[in-house]
């Protein structure tokens, strides 16, 4: 990938390099915090619980982005918001891809039964609006234990932002799994996977050694695609209160912002921070999918040429 | 084209159940006992055991004539929904939910259309003019606010600081009154991936030989647009609106939430706050039965319109 020319037209594209800079940011931001609870470090800016004001605080020098209705920073509480949001948005694209390239791409390779009932999964799931969905599987995923001992692999407790990432995962594969699964059945038309079969190489390593890197631009669109309704889906279950309530994310500010919104002048602070910081890491997140459509439609099209 | 036809009814029957059976597994199996919820903290053993007689959770849960799973289903081929845990009749409130909802949805659907189209037709024909690269960013923009911030600051600077519309859904005010807000909030907020989407699918047309030799032909850009352009992209639209109408009688969720209007959405998120698995049960049933109408309707218009699309395969 970094071969083909990548560097060169991103640096080409100022806003596309500014945003994997803004990427990074937040992923320093996100993995800063982890090490300082791992290691127990005592730093200030991880401090999200301490009072540091009166409250509702404007912004100000002191306080930069003013505090909350408990006088708790809000800048402070912004960039805790990254780890929870980020987290969840990360897992629960990585259970989605998970399933869904699998199941996709099972399902186009050797249709039948198989792909039957994987359309018939696909149909069931897109007949449910997807708020509903994901609510439901927020809601009752709550709090609870899946118990697998029947499967000799003891029991899980499901809490916290765990049951946000595996709601949204299992919601979300159905897209991923109808674009695999379309683009499997184009591949496997082509000459390369008739050749690899007249070598007499196994299905399955057809699949894994042939067909799946060739998916590899669509996989990695796909997945910057979802982290981004990802990030928005876990700010809604927060907001509706199904998320983690023990930890600040942006979700859960802009609920507490909407609080002080009903009292004059005071909140939206809270509330513009929050957005901004969504607004921040999708819009490169977005920025960098556009980039990338672009590179591998370009790289497909250099491909096709040199057939 | 019959077979075609049955084979495709007898898909959509079969999705439909495996709606029933996830909700079943989900709010039955998953979802636990709820009668101590519904009771409170301090009830009787007899007072839980009236709960679940009343909710059917007394029964067993798969194998029997009159397990719960056969009540599920059973009750929702009847449109028998019961009652709700506020004691209303589920089918009339629904009824009455979903004619506000519509109220609201049907206007946020119409207005994104047109003004995606319009604003896609144009931003892919002059793709290099500096509105439209103005424009696509704009739409990146869109894109990346939360629906959330649009609606609470939307209502907090429009309405409650400037004064321009009514914050809140009031029983006295007319639909006039309490719907534009909402509406434009709903529109301005689907239309920067709408327009992009839209935009995606025109510039594929335009980018086509056909397009080319039109122009080469010197035919207007008004009719290469509409006549040729438009025309060829009419399936994915088409596809994308019949496929967006069974989701309109659900309302908005988070917009009926913040405006206080009390269609299905609102219902919707009481319901799950409360915990009342019957009127989501009903609700995401209805709605994978609209699904269903629709996504026949649909796959018969493409046989019927378009000869490439294999009978046999019916994919």
């Amino acid at each position: 990938m970094l071969r083909d020319g990548f560097l060169r037209r991103l640096r080409r594209q100022k806003i596309v390099a500014a945003s994997l800079f803004v990427i990074l940011f937040y992923l320093v931001v996100v993995l800063f915090i982890y090490t300082t609870e791992i290691f127990h470090l005592n730093t200030g800016i991880v401090k999200w619980d301490q009072v540091v004001g009166a409250e509702y605080e404007r912004p100000s020098a002191k306080n930069i982005l003013g505090t909350d209705y408990l006088g708790r920073s809000v800048l402070r509480k912004t960039l805790y918001g990254a780890k929870v949001s980020l987290t969840v948005a990360l897992f629960a694209s990585i259970i989605s891809m998970a399933v869904g390239v699998s199941l996709g791409a099972a399902a186009g390779f050797f249709r039948g039964a198989f792909d039957y009932i994987v359309l018939w999964l696909n149909s069931v799931f897109a007949s449910i609006p997807y708020i509903l969905l994901v609510t439901a599987f927020a809601l009752v995923l709550k709090d609870k234990t899946i118990n697998l001992s029947s499967l000799g692999l003891g029991s899980i407790p499901v809490e916290g932002i765990a049951a946000v990432c595996i709601a949204i995962g299992l919601t979300g594969w159905v897209s991923t799994c109808r674009l695999v699964r379309a683009e499997v059945i184009r591949q496997k038309q082509f000459d390369y996977v008739r050749a690899a079969k007249s070598r007499g190489f196994s299905n399955l390593r057809i699949l894994l050694r042939h067909i799946l890197p060739n998916l590899s631009g669509l996989i990695i669109i796909t997945f910057v695609i979802r982290f981004v309704y990802y990030i928005f889906a876990e700010v809604m279950l927060s907001f509706l209160g199904l998320g983690a309530k023990s930890q600040p994310s942006w979700g859960t500010m802009m609920d507490s912002a909407r609080l002080g919104l009903t009292i004059p002048e005071a909140g939206w602070w809270e509330m513009l921070s929050a957005t901004a910081a969504v607004f921040l890491i999708v819009f490169s997140v977005n920025c960098l999918g556009d980039f990338l459509k672009d590179f591998f439609a370009h790289r497909l099209r250099a491909d096709s040429y040199e057939q | 084209m019959a077979a075609f036809v049955i084979k495709k009814i007898v898909f959509a029957i079969t999705a439909i159940f495996g709606v029933m059976l996830i909700t079943f597994l989900l709010f039955n199996c998953i979802g636990g006992d709820i009668s101590y919820e519904y009771a409170g903290r301090n009830a009787g053993n007899e007072t839980l055991d009236k709960i679940r007689k009343e909710l059917g959770t007394d029964k067993p849960l798969l194998f029997f004539a009159d397990s719960q799973f056969v009540n599920h289903i059973k009750n929702a081929a009847t449109f028998n929904f019961g009652l709700s845990r506020d004691r209303e009749d589920i089918g009339r409130k629904i009824r009455q939910g979903a004619k506000i909802s519509l109220a609201l949805t049907i206007p946020i659907l119409l207005g994104t259309f047109v003004i995606s189209i319009a604003a896609g037709l144009i931003m892919a024909y002059r793709e290099k003019n500096l509105l439209s690269r103005i424009g696509n960013w704009l739409c990146i923009v869109g894109m990346s606010i939360p629906f959330l911030s649009f609606i609470l600051l939307g209502q907090y600077y429009l309405a409650y600081k400037w004064k321009l519309f009514p914050v809140y859904f009031w029983p006295d005010l007319s639909p006039f009154q309490y719907l534009p807000l909402p509406i434009i909030i709903g529109i301005a907020a689907g239309a920067g991936f709408n327009i992009r989407f839209y935009k995606t699918i025109f510039r594929n047309e335009i980018e086509s030989e056909y397009v080319r030799f039109a122009m080469a032909r010197g035919v207007g850009p008004a009719r290469i647009l509409f006549k040729h352009v438009l025309k060829n992209a009419m399936m994915p639209i088409i596809t994308r609106l019949v496929f967006s109408i069974p989701f309109l009688f659900m309302g908005s969720v988070l917009l009926e939430k913040f405006f206080g209007i009390p269609g299905l959405g609102s219902i919707v998120i009481d319901a799950l706050s409360a915990r009342d698995y019957k009127v989501l049960n009903a609700v995401v049933f209805l709605s994978a039965i609209l699904v269903a109408v629709f996504t026949v309707i649909a796959d018969i218009c493409y046989a019927a319109l378009d000869p490439r699309v294999n009978l046999e395969q019916g994919n």
